[in-house]
C-alpha cells in the first residue's frame, strides 16, 4: 500500500486508508481513482499532481 | 512557495499590522444591533436603514480613503500567523452576533409594533448579516478541523444555503474560471442573468455532488449522511423553532433576510472571476489555477470586514491558506475598488461593463476571445471588441 501527496497543500492519500468520506473504501488504490479525481482538501492539483512518497510504511 | 520551508529567520521578527483589526468582522453583524438600539432609543426610523447605508455607502468611501494595503507576510512567519488561534477566534466571535441579530431581528418585526417600512430596513439589515454570514462560513468551510466545518455550517443556516458548504469546496473551487461552473461570472453576462443561472446551477450541482458520493458509498441520495439534508435541516430547525416561538407570521421576514442574504453571496461570486478563463491544455484538462483567475483586491476596510475574502487570487490557488497569511499578487487583475463598492457597481450593468470589460480586455491584452464570454451575448462582444488593438488601462 502506498501514499501519495497532494503537491499543493500537502494532503496525503493513503491506499491503505481510502477516503471513506467520498465513497472510496480502504485498500483502494491510487491507480483505481477515477482520472478526474482532484484533491479532496485543495481542489486545485489534479491526481497527475501527486506524488508517490518513498517511505517504508510505519 | 507550496510546500513547507524551513524557518530560517525568526518568525516573531515579523509583526501583523492588522492583527488587532481583524476583530472588525464582528463589526458587520452587530450593525443591525447598533442601528436597532438607535431607532428605538431615538424613535427615528431611518436608523433601521443604517447598516445598508453602511455596507453601500460608508465602506466604499472608506476604501477611498484608506485605500490598499499590499503587504504580505514573508513566509517564514506564516506557519506561527496560521497557528496563532486567535485569528480563529475572530471568526468565530462572528456567529453569536449573526445568530443574536437574526433571533432578535425575527422578534422584532414579529413583536416590536414597528411600521413594515421599518421592518423592511430591519429584513434588509439581518439579511447582509446572513449574507456576511456565508463569507464567514467560507472562511471556517475550508479548514481540516472538525470544529471549523461545523460552525460553517451552522453560520449558513440563516442564509438558506446549506448547499453551499458542499458546492463551494467540491464544485466551485473544481471547476472555477471555466464555462461549466454556475458561479463564475462571463464577460457581457449582467448581475440579473448571473443571479438565476448561478442560484439554480449551484444548487443542482451540489445535490449531485452529494449523490454521487453517496453512490459510491452505496447509499441513496436521501440519505441523513447528505450534507446538503443536513445543512437544510439547521435551516429548518433555526425557521421551524422562530415560528413555533412568534407565529409563522415570522416566515415571510426570515424567507425574505435570506434572499437578501445569499444575493449578497451571489454579487460577490459575480465580481470574483467575472470574464477570466482557465486555458485548456492539449491534454484536454484546464490549466492549474492561478492567481490570474480571480480577481483581487487589496482595499483594506472591506478586507478587514471580510476576512480578506478579496484576497481572492490567493485563496483560489491556495485554498488551504488561512485568511490572514492570505497575499496579494503583483500579476492578479485587480479591481477598482473594494467589494462593497463593487457590488453596487454590479447591481448598475451598464456601470459594471464601462469599468469592468476594458479591465477584462487589458487583462487578455486585448485578446477578447481568450475571456469568458457570455454565449448569448458572443457575437455582439466579438463585433465589438474582436478586432480591438491590445489596450493599455487608463488610470
Ligand atoms: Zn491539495
Amino acid at each position: 500500500m502506498d501514499r501519495y501527496e497532494c503537491n499543493g497543500c500537502s494532503y496525503v492519500y493513503d491506499e491503505s486508508r481510502g477516503d471513506i468520506h467520498n465513497g472510496y473504501p480502504a485498500g483502494t488504490l491510487f491507480s483505481a481513482l477515477p482520472d478526474d479525481w482532484c484533491c479532496p482538501d485543495c481542489a486545485v492539483r489534479e491526481k497527475p499532481d501527486f506524488v508517490k512518497l518513498e517511505e517504508t510504511a510505519a | 512557495m507550496m510546500t513547507q520551508t524551513l524557518v530560517t529567520e525568526t518568525p516573531a521578527a515579523w509583526k501583523d499590522g492588522k492583527r488587532g483589526l481583524w476583530m472588525m468582522g464582528v463589526l458587520w453583524p452587530a450593525l443591525p444591533l447598533i442601528s436597532a438600539a438607535l431607532a428605538l432609543s431615538t424613535g427615528m426610523g431611518l436608523f433601521w436603514w443604517l447598516t445598508p447605508v453602511v455596507i453601500y455607502g460608508v465602506l466604499p468611501l472608506l476604501d477611498r480613503l484608506v485605500g490598499e494595503d499590499r503587504v504580505n507576510a514573508p513566509e517564514s512567519a506564516v506557519a506561527a500567523l496560521e497557528n496563532d488561534r486567535y485569528y480563529r477566534l475572530a471568526t468565530f466571535l462572528f456567529i453569536p452576533v449573526q445568530y443574536i441579530c437574526v433571533i432578535g431581528g425575527a422578534w422584532l418585526a414579529v413583536s416590536g409594533g414597528l411600521p413594515a417600512l421599518d421592518i423592511l430596513g430591519l429584513a434588509v439589515s439581518v439579511g447582509l448579516v446572513s449574507g456576511a454570514g456565508i463569507n464567514t462560513a467560507h472562511e471556517l468551510g475550508h479548514k481540516r478541523e472538525n470544529l471549523e466545518r461545523w460552525l460553517a455550517r451552522i453560520t449558513l443556516a440563516p442564509a438558506m444555503y446549506g448547499h453551499f458548504y458542499v458546492e463551494h469546496n467540491r464544485g466551485h473551487h473544481v471547476r472555477v474560471a471555466t464555462p461549466e461552473d454556475p458561479a463564475s461570472s462571463r464577460l457581457g453576462e449582467s448581475f440579473y442573468a448571473f443571479w438565476p443561472r448561478s442560484v439554480w446551477g449551484s444548487l443542482t450541482s451540489a445535490w449531485h455532488l452529494e449523490k454521487v458520493r453517496l453512490e459510491r458509498q452505496g447509499k441513496s441520495v436521501w440519505n441523513w449522511r447528505n450534507d446538503n439534508l443536513q445543512s437544510w435541516a439547521m435551516t429548518l430547525v433555526l425557521f421551524g423553532g422562530l415560528a413555533l416561538w412568534l407565529g409563522p407570521i415570522v416566515l415571510p421576514f426570515l424567507i425574505f433576510q435570506g434572499f437578501i442574504g445569499f444575493s449578497l453571496l451571489e454579487v460577490v461570486n459575480y465580481l470574483e472571476h467575472y470574464g477570466l478563463v482557465r486555458q485548456k491544455e492539449a491534454s484536454g484538462r484546464y490549466e492549474r489555477c492561478k492567481p490570474e483567475h480571480s480577481w483581487n483586491s487589496n482595499h483594506t476596510v472591506t478586507n478587514l470586514m471580510l476576512y480578506h475574502l478579496q484576497r481572492h487570487s490567493d485563496h483560489h490557488a491556495n485554498p488551504m491558506r488561512r485568511y490572514q497569511a492570505l497575499r496579494h499578487f503583483e500579476q492578479a487583475p485587480q479591481l477598482p475598488s473594494g467589494y462593497a463598492g463593487m457590488i453596487v457597481v454590479a447591481m448598475i450593468p451598464p456601470l459594471w461593463r464601462s469599468l469592468m470589460d476594458k479591465r477584462v480586455l487589458a487583462h487578455y491584452q486585448g485578446d477578447v476571445t481568450r475571456a469568458n464570454i457570455h454565449p448569448p451575448v458572443r457575437e455582439k462582444i466579438l463585433a465589438k471588441y474582436g478586432a480591438a488593438q491590445p489596450q493599455t488601462l487608463e488610470a
